[in-house]
């Protein structure tokens, strides 16, 4: 398989802002969502939860429960135990510095004699109707005895408290990665070193449609099917099946259908679907349940939540010498489905950046609280890597009484490839282009100018950089393996084209709201020649997909989309063989374009839906060497990440008075190598830019140290941006072709929210004159430090 | 939400006296009631929608100012034209509450008899000096704000108009809580025949008058003189969203700007 060259990118529907596909059902309600789905036999689900942060369960007495209207059945914890229902698997395995494997205490499908977290799962009611369901739930007596809950990071390990008996110290891992030698050696002749200390705040990750599941058993074949929110239905069925119910995958087909947003809080197993799966069998009915916002508020994945100190050691000139991270991340009470993984193989690999620091060194400490589990949100470790580099590069700057620009360019990698100290190689990227663009875009020029006019009206300006890197294409598998995945991270395309010359094409990638229907048509479309509606995309069904990894790290296109490519190929290697049986011409003669067949040198052509029919009506067909059907697919597993980069502005105006900031100008160049639809990426970017700025901003979630209650369990408390917030994104790009996939695409689902929260802080401490303000840099927050007083 | 009776009378009458029992409450629009059921946070028996009693809504205006049914919405008072003439500053606060939603629902009798401590409305009453009628008396505005979620209002008493005074000049600014919208500071101040008059929700647990900035405004009705006022912080809210210092600084800015927006209407 040849890389496609620019005039086969060139020609087509590739690079053309095609309106996406999907979003007809979507905008007028005919979207088929998991809540949607509404069996015969329907019953339905409340689970009772718990209303305390860490607490022994002396008792439960549910007969007052079992007698109420319309209760079918009630399970809990002791159920699961005598059917031999183990833990909830952790998909990724992370080694101590001392060799020692993480700890991985039972994440329970119900809880086994304690809850761990507000919100901790009890008991599963199903009940004829919803609200018969919720109110048996609230008829269940638990006898608590309350515990004292470990919340604070910076106590977790003398508290006295563990949120796991068998985990005494609440730390599930303590990490190095990178030579440390080499970083004290670096540190011991530095002419500088800058210190920073700085939180990434915890989020919540909201997406619009809540978690859902509608499972069911049917006894004529001994099957289960299994309706779900996800991200990655195969994944979800082999955590399932082999690791927690026993039950042969075969048996089990998992479908997510349309599905209203992921930002990573999807792609993992969770209890709920779990207990329906195996609750199906034994009610005999199909179970639905819909999480509602106060339950996704305590009980989807969180993100981030790191505390990290970070130093640089510079050389006179501002050179980069060394950095030392240390940062503790918070797991929450559970390992959810790869925690592990984010503030480790997704987090520390990350730490150059963009620049040629020889020698990096990062500690990370992952501890256990007594809050909902922490895992992959939108950029997954990324973001919070970039947080670290970005915010001490520009604080780097200051110290050295550098221009912030400066610093960086003197410190770029120029060459490619670059192995950098933290284990990664970028293959290729050009971060002066970028960055050149940005800083014409957000007219740097005339900077000065606006902010003395801030300054004259009484306002504080500043101007902040963020040059971010990111790996995405998740991810080779034997990479991935040797540092720790439990599974392979290829993807999976098949290409069924039908006797009229119309294609299906089944991906493992699933689509919840990226426009895969679109994309994946244009970039099939293209390759055959054939027009874009006359392609079809289907996903998110093990009982109609290839066994595929789903859709995280921005590897939808890359990946997903490099199995779909080599598929394709194949179908147009056979399409070959039979245009050249037709037209009587060598194999090797047929040239195939713009959906024709020819014979090169002359001008017998056949068109692409003649040979599709007569691959399926063979009358006249090579059936002794080629087998009828045009139908084929392939697995994909790339050979190195994807290295998205890109130069992120951000000019912020204060109001000294309230502290309120109007962000006057956001830039976001990106080089995401080839570009197949640029609408559609550069939504992707708007709504990364928005959560990015969202974090910095105003997202918050917060838990009461003494209590543990979640303070921010609602949208009265957890603040979410809107429109009204943000600024107009100004979006451009540069492009160095990704050298490892055939489409040379990097991916940039997460590039927005990666790219933009240092931009911003590094905007606002400029204005400020501070080194560091806290995110979210509330009005308040940003007040104090705009008045000079204590944070 | 758990399961009650509805009943949707269509006069006073018939309302009064579908209203009885404890467990029985008015329906005013429902954009606070119904979301607190919802969350099963609240629970009624029986809800009597006042929505169907025509002459609950509606707004006349005369030289004594304007009188405001109980089951007017926040819509119709943003777009009456007498509310704008004669009131713009409450006219403008009506059509900043919430979402277009919770306009077009919500009412003005069911805002201020939920005397939620950060909503708008009872900021209007008590800077304007209104009056509340109900089936059985009036009630001073300076009198109906009792304390969190508390009024004057007895049980089954029905809210049935409120009248609003004209006012030389006035103008309500709300600085919103970042997550919900609500007034974290919102601060109406108005020139009344009875003097300046500066009311704050938001910032306690009910509305208040700022008494410090209302003696500075009447010396000099000006920003800079609301904005010199330090408030004090006592009984000032403090929350993830703002300390009472901060709210309590927020007051006198909040009061500058409604000052400045009141000089340029």
């Amino acid at each position: 398989m040849g890389n496609m060259n620019e005039a086969d990118l060139a020609k087509g529907p590739i690079g053309q802002s095609i309106r996406r596909r999907e979003d007809q059902r979507f905008l007028t309600g005919a979207g088929n969502y998991t809540d949607d789905v509404t069996l015969h036999g329907q019953t339905y689900a409340a689970f009772l939860r718990s209303p305390y942060a860490h607490a022994r369960i002396k008792s439960i007495d549910l007969e007052a429960a079992k007698q109420a209207p319309g209760v079918i059945q009630i399970f809990t914890g002791a159920d699961l135990a005598e059917a031999k229902v183990g833990g909830l698997p952790c998909g990724w395995l992370i080694h101590s510095k001392d060799g020692t494997p993480m700890k991985e205490p039972v994440h329970p499908v119900l809880a086994q004699g304690k809850v761990r977290h507000v919100g901790d799962q009890i008991a599963l009611v199903v009940a004829e109707t919803l609200l018969q369901a919720r109110d048996a739930a609230e008829m269940i007596v638990v006898d608590y005895e309350e515990l004292p809950a470990v919340i604070d990071l910076k106590t977790v390990s003398s508290i006295g408290t563990s949120v796991h008996d068998d985990v005494a110290d609440n730390v599930c891992y303590d990490w190095g990665h990178g030579d440390k030698a080499a970083v004290d050696a670096a540190f011991a002749k530095a002419a500088h070193v800058t210190k920073l200390s700085f939180v990434n705040n915890r989020l919540i990750p909201n997406a619009m449609e809540p978690r859902a599941a509608n499972a069911s058993y049917t006894r004529h074949d001994e099957s289960y099917t299994l309706y779900v929110t996800s991200q990655n239905p195969h994944v979800e069925r082999l955590l399932m099946c082999a690791f927690v119910l026993g039950l042969p995958e075969s048996k089990v087909r998992v479908i997510a259908p349309d599905v209203g947003g992921g930002f990573g809080s999807k792609i993992f197993l969770y209890p709920e679907e779990t207990a329906l799966v195996w609750a199906s069998k034994r009610v005999g009915r199909p179970i639905k349940w819909t999480s509602d916002r106060s339950e996704a508020f305590l009980t989807d994945a969180h993100g981030r939540d790191h505390v990290t100190t970070a130093e640089m050691a510079m050389d006179a000139t501002g050179m980069f010498l060394a950095l030392r991270v240390n940062t503790i991340a918070n797991m929450g009470a559970y390992l959810s489905t790869f925690a592990s993984s984010i503030p480790t193989i997704l987090y520390a690999t990350l730490l150059a950046g963009q620049y040629k620091t020889p020698a990096i060194y990062a500690e990370v400490k992952a501890v256990f609280t007594n809050t909902a589990p922490v895992d992959a949100y939108r950029g997954a470790g990324r973001p919070e890597a970039t947080y670290v580099v970005e915010r001490i590069v520009e604080q780097c700057a200051r110290d050295m009484k550098m221009d912030p620009v400066a610093i960086r360019r003197q410190n770029f990698i120029t060459e490619f490839p670059y192995a950098t100290p933290v284990g990664l190689t970028y293959d290729i990227g050009d971060y002066g282009a970028h960055l050149d663009k940005a800083i014409q875009m957000a007219d740097v020029a005339g900077y000065p100018a606006r902010k003395a006019a801030s300054e004259a009206k009484g306002k504080k300006r500043g101007l902040g950089y963020s040059c971010y890197i990111e790996a995405c294409g998740l991810a080779p598998s034997n990479i991935a393996g040797a540092l720790g995945a439990r599974a392979g991270l290829f993807e999976a395309g098949e290409v069924r084209v039908h006797p009229t010359g119309t294609v299906t094409v089944f991906t493992g990638s699933h689509s919840h709201g990226q426009g895969h229907e679109t994309t994946f048509a244009q970039v099939v479309a293209a390759r055959l020649g054939i027009p874009i509606d006359n392609v079809e995309i289907v996903h998110g069904d093990t009982g109609r997909v290839p066994f595929g990894m789903g859709t995280y790290g921005s590897r939808s296109l890359s990946v997903g989309g490099t199995a779909i490519v080599k598929a394709v190929d194949k179908i147009i290697a056979k399409s070959k063989k039979i245009a050249a049986h037709l037209l009587e011409a060598a194999d090797t003669d047929i040239e195939f374009a713009n959906g024709e067949f020819t014979v090169a040198g002359t001008d017998k052509k056949i068109a692409w839906g003649n040979v599709a029919l007569t691959a399926y009506v063979p009358h006249n067909y090579p059936l002794e060497t080629l087998e009828p059907g045009l139908n084929e697919n392939a697995f994909y597993d790339p050979t190195n990440f994807t290295y998205p980069s890109g130069s992120y502005i951000c000019e912020v105006e204060v109001d000294p008075d309230t502290g309120k900031v109007h962000i006057e100008k956001f830039v976001a160049v990106d080089d995401f190598g080839n570009i197949v639809n640029p609408m559609i990426v550069e939504g992707q970017i708007h709504g990364g830019v928005a959560q990015g700025l969202g974090q910095a901003m105003m997202e918050a979630c917060a838990y009461d140290v003494k209590s543990g209650q979640l303070i921010t369990g609602s949208y009265m408390d957890y603040a979410m941006p809107r429109a009204m917030d943000l600024p107009n994104i100004e979006v451009s790009s540069t492009c160095t072709p990704c050298t490892h996939n055939p489409l040379g695409v990097k991916g940039c689902g997460e590039a927005g929210a990666i790219g933009s929260p240092p931009a911003y802080i590094n905007a606002l401490t400029d204005a400020l004159g501070v080194v560091d303000l806290a995110m979210p840099a509330t009005p308040e927050r940003v007040w104090r430090a705009a008045n000079g007083m204590s944070a | 939400m758990y399961a009650f009776e509805y009943q949707r009378p269509t006069s006073r009458d018939a309302a009064k006296s579908a209203a009885t029992g404890a467990d029985t409450r008015y329906l005013a629009g429902g954009q606070s009631l119904i979301q607190a059921m919802r969350l099963r946070l609240s629970q009624s028996e029986r809800l009597v929608d006042l929505g169907a009693v025509v002459d609950l809504k509606g707004i006349k205006a005369d030289g004594t100012g304007i009188t405001i049914g109980a089951m007017t919405t926040h819509a119709a008072v943003a777009s009456n034209a007498d509310v704008k003439r004669m009131l713009p500053a409450l006219a403008a606060l009506a059509e900043g509450i919430g979402d277009p939603m919770v306009r077009n629902m919500g009412t003005i009798g069911g805002s201020i008899a939920n005397a939620d401590p950060a909503a708008c409305y009872p900021a209007a009453v008590l800077a304007l000096g209104a009056t509340i009628h109900t089936d059985r008396r009036t009630i001073k505005g300076d009198d109906f704000f009792t304390g969190l979620y508390e009024t004057a209002l007895q049980p089954g008493e029905l809210i049935t108009a409120v009248s609003f005074p004209p006012a030389q000049k006035a103008a309500y600014i709300k600085y919103k809580q970042q997550a919900s919208r609500f007034a974290l500071v919102g601060v109406f101040v108005a020139q009344t025949p009875a003097g300046v008059r500066v009311a704050v929700t938001g910032a306690k647990g009910h509305v208040f008058r700022a008494t410090p900035i209302e003696d500075a405004l009447a010396k000099s009705f000006t920003p800079e003189a609301a904005k010199a006022v330090r408030m004090p912080t006592t009984g000032v809210n403090a929350d993830l969203h703002g300390s009472a210092e901060y709210r309590a600084a927020m007051i006198s800015v909040m009061a500058s700007r409604a000052v400045a927006a009141a000089l340029a209407r």
